[in-house]
């Protein structure tokens, strides 16, 4: 809770007991209640709620104006978004889970990416944010499981931002919601409910583009965002009981990605892992370690460690043995130790 | 206004429907000679209006000429031209309101003109000079402008129709007397964006009113390899979307048709759905030579149907206008077209700054570290970079 990068408003904040889904849905409407420019759309969003309850109540309280269901089509919600956010509002789509967002994949990224560069700031869609589930741990397979946010950390002109948990999730909503540029918001679904914590009711940001260092260390780095936190975090703990001391980030924003402390702590510790369930080849783990090693190839001990998925489709039966769990990244963290 | 499914039983045989019950006429009130069909009724259209309507058709034309030969000359890397279906583009915006969002795909300049882009405006675009408001980002024939409400075109075809859905939305949600007037052509209507837009625009009752230029080819792509279908405008009732075909050379019928479409979308809060039938009478682009895919008789077909020339004939009919006033308006367009593109040419191109603002709001730290590196590369070897 404590973090000297959150700007709160108001002091002594209430908090309450939340999980990560409720702190998503407290974040939306605080955005709705305090900017009538915010309306939410997306598949099933309106009375349902959304397929995971993100969205209730919403609707009820804001009027099926600016709380609606769209027909399904990724391409259309997003080119729909694009079209609000450019007219003055601030659109929050909601795609319904990210292996479902590359019918929209033109309008992200040949559109809203460039909205501003092309018409040299003539117009802008600055106040559109995607909201989309991503992420395995939930017997998925290949198309209610995927971590596609390589991609979109490839374009320039978009922000990618990843929550691991559930005060970290309203604080990065708000501020995406509010930032600028177009955002991509991607919630680890996995842990939408285990993911438990006291979270301010009212209003905060955490700023976008700053990472967290969840725990201090002094023989590597560990790396990760999203869900993958908790199995870093898990590993971090069996090899503390070998002696091992693990300074633990969560990157929070991926792009743009808060290079400066990754590099200072990996000049700190000498070593680095980074853990992701994206498959590996093209992962993001590839572009922050070629970074890393080029800033703090003098304080590099051992190469630098990526625990990832395989390269493969996202499996359904041995979704257990795919994922970079905390006995590999435990397994990876020892061998980069004694390299 | 939504349409139930219709669950009678149907009597008899099975019986499958083609669409061929569904054959949307054509409106046309002139004729090729600038008379008006007899028991047409002719939109009420001003002189000064009318005139106006005119003059900036056969600016256009005037200035797709010039640029034509421009790019021909190598002074120009590409270029397009609206030729043949200026009525259509100059009808539509006509019965617009400036507050009006217009989103248009690549081929509807007329659109600018219009509404005031300056000779200056087009061609410091075309050259991508320090004064494009673009900044010198994209290829020629890609304008915009906030100022008069018209979005900066982008290439991805049929982009811009879910967007224009949802730009009419919010313009609905703040209670406007506005709307958004969205042009593609008949070839993009094949694009899955065209579906998802026109779907939401009726589901979710968007004031926009989508312009689909039927003319004929997409590249060398003819209507009979684009769709099975009559056309485009039957898809519109399948979506539930008011709609109407015109004759997209006679500006008369272009005209009622539009001032009728943006009652509707303003008034019933609404989408509806116009297709203009005309020719493309120029290539695709500069890139482009129509003589591999289609015949100069075909093309001299469309040439005797200029909407031009139909557009004067009615307006001297109505002693509006005159041959000679025709032959100095030409003159004094082409005198001053070729004075701007002298300038244009010779005017400075972006700074190298602009390389990198506007990807965001701000500029981000890692860029500036590109950027940084890239100002001492460039100091290195200042010659080879020169602009």
């Amino acid at each position: 809770m404590a973090n000297s990068t959150v700007r709160e408003i108001g002091n002594e904040p209430k908090t309450s007991k939340m999980n990560l889904l409720q702190a998503i849905n407290s974040g939306l409407d605080i955005a709705m209640a305090t900017d009538q420019r915010v309306i939410c759309l997306g598949e099933d969003i309106g009375q349902f709620g959304g397929v995971f309850r993100a969205t209730s109540n919403l609707q009820k309280k804001y009027g099926n104006q600016r709380c609606f269901n769209t027909p399904i089509t990724e391409q259309g919600i997003v080119g729909f978004a694009i079209g609000l956010a450019a007219q003055g509002s601030v659109p929050v789509a909601e795609i319904q889970f990210a292996d479902y967002i590359f019918p929209a994949f033109d309008q992200i990224v040949n559109e809203a990416a460039k909205y501003r560069y092309r018409s040299g700031d003539e117009f802008n869609c600055g106040g559109l944010t995607i909201r989309t589930p991503y992420g395995g741990g939930i017997d998925g397979g290949l198309y209610h499981s995927q971590s596609p946010e390589a991609y979109f950390c490839h374009t320039p002109g978009l922000k990618v931002v990843m929550p691991s948990n559930a005060y970290q999730a309203k604080g990065l909503l708000l501020a995406a919601i509010r930032d600028p540029d177009p955002v991509i918001f991607f919630e680890p679904k996995a842990i939408y409910r285990a993911s438990v914590g006291q979270v301010p009711e009212g209003d905060y940001e955490i700023p976008l583009g700053i990472a967290e260092v969840v725990q201090q260390g002094t023989d590597i780095t560990l790396l990760g965002w999203g869900a993958q936190m908790v199995q870093i975090i898990k590993a971090a703990e069996l090899a503390a009981a070998d002696g091992i001391s693990c300074e633990i980030i969560d990157l929070r924003s991926l792009l743009p990605w808060d290079r400066d402390c990754v590099a200072q702590s990996v000049t700190k510790t000498g070593r680095l892992l980074i853990s992701h369930e994206a498959p590996r080849t093209g992962g993001y783990a590839g572009e922050i370690a070629a970074s890393i090693q080029q800033h703090c190839f003098l304080s590099l001990e051992a190469p630098i460690s990526r625990v990832t998925g395989l390269d493969t489709p996202f499996p359904l039966i041995h979704e257990k043995q795919y994922l970079p769990d905390h006995l590999k990244i435990y397994e990876a963290i020892v061998a980069t130790c004694n390299y | 206004m939504k349409i139930a499914p219709n669950l009678s039983p149907a009597k008899k045989a099975p019986k499958f429907e083609d669409g061929s019950s569904l054959r949307i006429p054509s409106l046309q009130i002139l004729n090729q000679d600038g008379s008006v069909i007899a028991g047409a009724t002719v939109p009420d259209l001003s002189r000064a209006q009318a005139t106006k309507i005119y003059s900036d058709m056969l600016y256009i034309r005037m200035l797709d000429e010039r640029m034509q030969s421009a790019q021909r000359q190598g002074r120009l890397s590409f270029y397009m031209t609206c030729t043949g279906e200026e009525a259509s583009v100059a009808g539509t915006i006509a019965a617009f309101q400036p507050q009006d969002m217009a989103m248009a795909q690549y081929r509807e300049h007329l659109v600018l003109r219009y509404r005031g882009f300056t000779t200056a405006q087009f061609m410091n675009q075309l050259f991508g000079n320090l004064d494009d408001l673009g900044k010198g980002r994209q290829m020629p024939v890609h304008y915009g402008s906030r100022e008069l409400n018209i979005m900066t075109i982008s290439s991805p075809l049929a982009t811009q129709i879910p967007q224009a859905s949802g730009y009419a939305y919010g313009q609905k949600l703040k209670g406007k007397d506005a709307c958004t007037l969205c042009y593609f052509g008949e070839g993009a209507a094949s694009e899955g964006d065209f579906h998802a837009g026109l779907n939401m625009a009726a589901v979710l009752n968007c004031p926009v009113v989508f312009v689909v230029r039927n003319n004929g080819y997409a590249i060398s792509t003819s209507c009979a390899e684009q769709f099975a279908t009559d056309g485009i405008a039957p898809r519109g009732p399948g979506y539930g979307i008011k709609t109407i075909r015109v004759d997209g050379n006679d500006i008369l019928a272009v005209y009622a048709a539009s001032v009728e479409a943006r009652r509707i979308a303003t008034q019933e809060q609404r989408p509806v759905l116009i297709e203009t039938m005309s020719y493309r009478l120029g290539a695709h682009s500069t890139s482009d030579d129509p003589s591999g895919y289609r015949s100069k008789q075909e093309e001299q077909i469309w040439r005797d149907k200029d909407p031009i020339q139909r557009m004067k004939n009615w307006l001297i009919a109505q002693c509006w206008w005159t041959e000679e006033s025709d032959t100095d308006l030409q003159k004094s367009y082409r005198t001053e077209i070729l004075a701007e593109l002298k300038l244009a040419e010779q005017r400075d191109k972006p700074p190298l700054g602009d390389l990198i603002t506007d990807v965001y709001k701000s500029v981000p730290t890692h860029l500036l570290e590109q950027f940084q590196e890239l100002e001492t590369h460039i100091a290195k070897y200042p010659d080879h970079y020169s602009v």
